[in-house]
């Protein structure tokens, strides 16, 4: 596939690059959102240690 | 010869494994995935009914086969957590349920991407997409009903038992198209003869598919670490991780 025709995706591209920007969106957010859990967690359980005056 | 298994049961080895296995698997899932969208979208000739409509393939069936396997496999820990009690398998059921949610509605929106070109419709009560879209509900009833109760035990044995039952619909949508009467075409890969596709086709899938499972386990790996810490966070060997 080349240049034009591969944008165009043969005329369903209104349909396959959506599909594909959802992916990449869903994928990022796991990663995001995996992050901000385990930091979060990290940073709790960095404040309960400081609460015991460890 | 059950040592292996113990270990499993060990937060503080559950959470160095986690953090050993994840640069290995994101890296796996960042070439699986890199080859399989290169493959896929410029060297896999068109289809010859569907035209390049049918590239959409190459999100749509990994999220659907991540979707099921996600939560056969939050069902499997959710099971292991009731049986043996073991409190790290009820960390990995919880921490599977998002990313399982989220392949979901992948597959759904994805899914009904590909529908209008061919079905002429974006969405239909078939069995197949109905069976899919009741996956996601309980997906989110498991998510919520783990916090709906006070003692974090409670939460996480009822939401292992509706997982568990729920697991009855996992072989539902996957012979929905054999069993109704389904706009959704059958199966292509998972079955008994040969897969029906061009292997110059089947390869970049496999390749996502193969991507969208080290994805998975790159991902499961980072919020279990959260998970574990959550659970543990005024156990010792957390204290001394702290500190180090």
């Amino acid at each position: 596939m080349k240049g034009g025709g591969f944008w165009s995706m043969g005329g369903y591209a209104q349909y396959v690059w959506p599909c594909f920007a959802f992916a990449c969106t869903v994928l990022a957010w796991n990663l995001w959102a995996a992050r901000r859990y385990h930091a979060e967690a990290l940073l709790r359980a960095k404040r309960a240690l400081a609460m015991n005056g460890e | 010869m059950w040592t292996w298994f113990y270990r499993l049961a060990s937060p503080p080895h559950v959470y160095r494994t986690a953090a050993l296995l994840t640069p290995w698997f994101m890296t796996a899932a960042a070439v699986a995935i890199g080859y399989g969208l290169i493959d896929g979208l410029v060297f896999a000739p068109p289809d010859y009914q569907q035209g390049d409509a049918y590239r959409i393939i190459y999100v749509h069936v990994p999220s659907a086969w991540m979707s099921l396997f996600c939560y056969t496999a939050m069902a499997t820990a959710g099971a292991i957590g009731l049986i043996w009690r073991i409190k790290m398998a009820h960390a990995v059921a919880a921490a599977t349920a998002p990313i399982g949610a989220s392949f979901t509605l992948l597959a759904l929106l994805t899914g009904s991407l590909w529908g209008k070109p061919m079905w002429g419709t974006y969405w239909a009560w078939d069995p197949r997409l109905t069976s899919e879209l009741i996956l996601l509900f309980l997906y989110i009833g498991v998510m919520s009903l783990r916090p709906a109760f006070e003692e974090p035990d409670r939460g996480d044995r009822a939401a292992a038992l509706l997982a568990v039952v729920g697991v009855v619909n996992v072989p539902i949508i996957h012979f929905s198209v054999v069993w109704w009467n389904s706009l959704h075409q059958g199966a292509t890969i998972v079955k008994l003869d040969k897969p029906s596709i061009e292997l110059s086709m089947l390869w970049p899938l496999l390749s996502m598919g193969f991507g969208f499972m080290c994805f998975y386990g790159a991902v499961l790996c980072i919020r279990l670490r959260g998970e574990v810490l959550n659970r543990e966070r005024r156990a010792g060997w957390v204290r001394e991780a702290m500190k180090s």
